[in-house]
């Protein structure tokens, strides 16, 4: 297993996409850090950038990486190693390079210009992302033959997780203004991992203004420590559930 | 040491392989031939697990190779296309390879050497040309002295020089007695390197006995008219097929 990651995340490390992701990134963070000296600001500019483009990136390039893999996916399969280990090592490599290149170029101007605690649940909130959507982009990856469908249906999610869904929840929280919605709310916010990532970020930086209606309630619902354990736990749920379930269909599909 | 018993696969409304079952036995080179689509390839992934077929069952050394991954280690693979990791070098690929079977410590690198890999320990993968790339597949394929040799279309892109080289180290294994399935449309190759014969025809068994007794059943005394028969029967099979479905 170990051994395999070693060599997948070998292969992937060195391609021209983590380089350009990388830069890219510290070119985003560097351009924000020079307009602002506040690290509020600065913490709110970059997570708003990073909630679109962090699970975008990382649903187009574990779609595209998987299928460009596949012949040596096959390679592996005509080995004596077990089949999940094939598909974990893929899977992690992809988490992995997308969370350097993350840590790397956020990290790079942090180290420079200083950081606090806001900055630094940024970075996990990314990584946590870059694992669900890339989960998401190898379930969609198993379940069709075709790299472009696989891609759309990637590209589906995260346009439904990223920009459909919140239209949906205010669209029901408009429709049924005369409830008391506070809690079908949050369990709304449960179903996506973007909110869910949001919301975990503004809890850190105390500006209930720009958390919306459900983010105030969230922080007024639990306590800190509360909140961030539920949210945090719901993440990991959705980092898990797709991966989950892209292996167990990995396990059973031709080649 | 390999028994496909009543497998059948489809893929879709396709039915790739129906009620299929053959016998391989140690010592034997097998041609696998049949038309495009015949399910050749579909039969030799479905001996490396790669696909799994819908019913029937695989033996491999009487074991099943059902969620089973450790009988892979007797198996040589050569596919058909074999494509790299871009970055990765050729050294790295052939130490990656040395990783996945620890057990093994002795290493055949007859081929390695014959094509000349080692100086190109350092290219990456990526920019190989086809014919290299096939030589990488076939040095791998050798190089952990399997029981069990399976080539797809060995010798396509490969040149003269690489070909005969090739050649000869499947003879060479098949005289120190491994079992070697070989499909390929270069009729010449396999009658050189097999001493079996399997015809494929539409996901069945058409024909499947030593060459010596397919030169009988079609009256002919060289392998390629005799295959060329073989081929006009199923043709003539499929447009009795028609004829009735038109009824």
């Amino acid at each position: 297993m170990f051994k395999l990651l070693k060599y997948a995340l070998y292969d992937i490390v060195k391609s021209r996409f983590a380089l350009l992701y990388t830069l890219f990134m510290v070119l985003v963070a560097i351009s924000i850090y020079q307009v602002s000296d506040d690290l509020g600001k600065v913490s709110l500019s970059l997570m708003n950038i990073m909630i679109m483009i962090v699970p975008l990136i990382a649903a187009v390039f574990a779609t595209t990486h998987f299928f460009n893999n596949l012949e040596f996916i096959e390679l592996m399969l005509a080995q004596p190693v077990k089949r999940i280990h094939v598909f974990l090592s893929q899977l992690l490599a992809v988490i992995l390079m997308l969370s350097l290149a993350l840590i790397v170029g956020f990290g790079l101007p942090m180290v420079l210009w200083g950081a606090d605690s806001s900055l630094i649940t940024l970075l996990v909130v990314g990584v946590v992302l870059s694992a669900v959507f890339a989960g998401f982009a190898f379930l969609a990856s198993v379940y069709t033959r075709d790299k472009a469908k696989a891609i759309g249906i990637s590209l589906s999610l995260w346009i439904y997780f990223s920009l459909v869904y919140d239209g949906l929840v205010l669209y029901i929280i408009y429709s049924f203004a005369d409830y008391p919605l506070e809690k079908a709310t949050l369990a709304l916010m449960m179903l996506n991992p973007v909110d869910l990532g949001r919301v975990l970020m503004l809890m850190q930086l105390d500006i209930s203004a720009l958390m919306g209606y459900t983010g105030a309630f969230f922080q007024e619902f639990f306590s800190e420590f509360m909140g961030v354990t539920l949210a945090g736990g719901m993440l990991l749920l959705w980092v898990l559930l797709p991966a989950m379930l892209a292996m167990m269909k990995f396990k059973k599909r031709d080649f | 040491m390999i028994s496909v018993k009543h497998i059948s696969k489809k893929f879709g409304k396709l039915e790739v392989l129906k009620d299929f079952s053959l016998e391989f036995e140690l010592g034997n080179s097998y041609a696998i031939m049949g038309p495009n689509g015949s399910g050749k390839t579909t039969l030799i992934k479905t001996v490396l697990g790669m696909v799994i077929p819908d019913q029937g069952e695989i033996l491999v050394k009487g074991v099943s190779v059902k969620g089973n991954h450790q009988y892979r280690s007797l198996i040589g693979y050569m596919p058909q296309i074999g494509r790299y990791p871009a970055n990765m070098k050729i050294g790295q690929l052939f130490s990656m390879m040395k990783d996945m079977r620890p057990e093994i410590k002795v290493y055949d690198t007859e081929l390695v050497e014959q094509f000349e890999l080692e100086g190109m320990k350092d290219k990456a993968l990526g920019t190989l040309s086809g014919g290299t790339r096939q030589k990488v597949s076939a040095a791998l394929a050798f190089l952990f002295n399997p029981d069990i040799l399976i080539l797809d279309e060995p010798t396509a892109g490969l040149d003269p020089i690489a070909v005969e080289i090739l050649k000869k180290k499947i003879k060479k294994e098949r005289e120190e007695g491994k079992l070697i399935l070989i499909t390929s449309h270069i009729l010449s190759d396999l009658e050189e390197l097999t001493n079996r014969a399997i015809y494929l025809f539409e996901g069945e068994v058409f024909f499947a006995d030593t060459i010596e007794s397919l030169k009988e059943i079609t009256d002919e005394d060289r392998f390629s008219p005799a295959i060329a028969r073989l081929m006009q029967w199923t043709l003539k099979k499929n447009t009795a097929k028609k004829s009735m479905s038109h009824v």
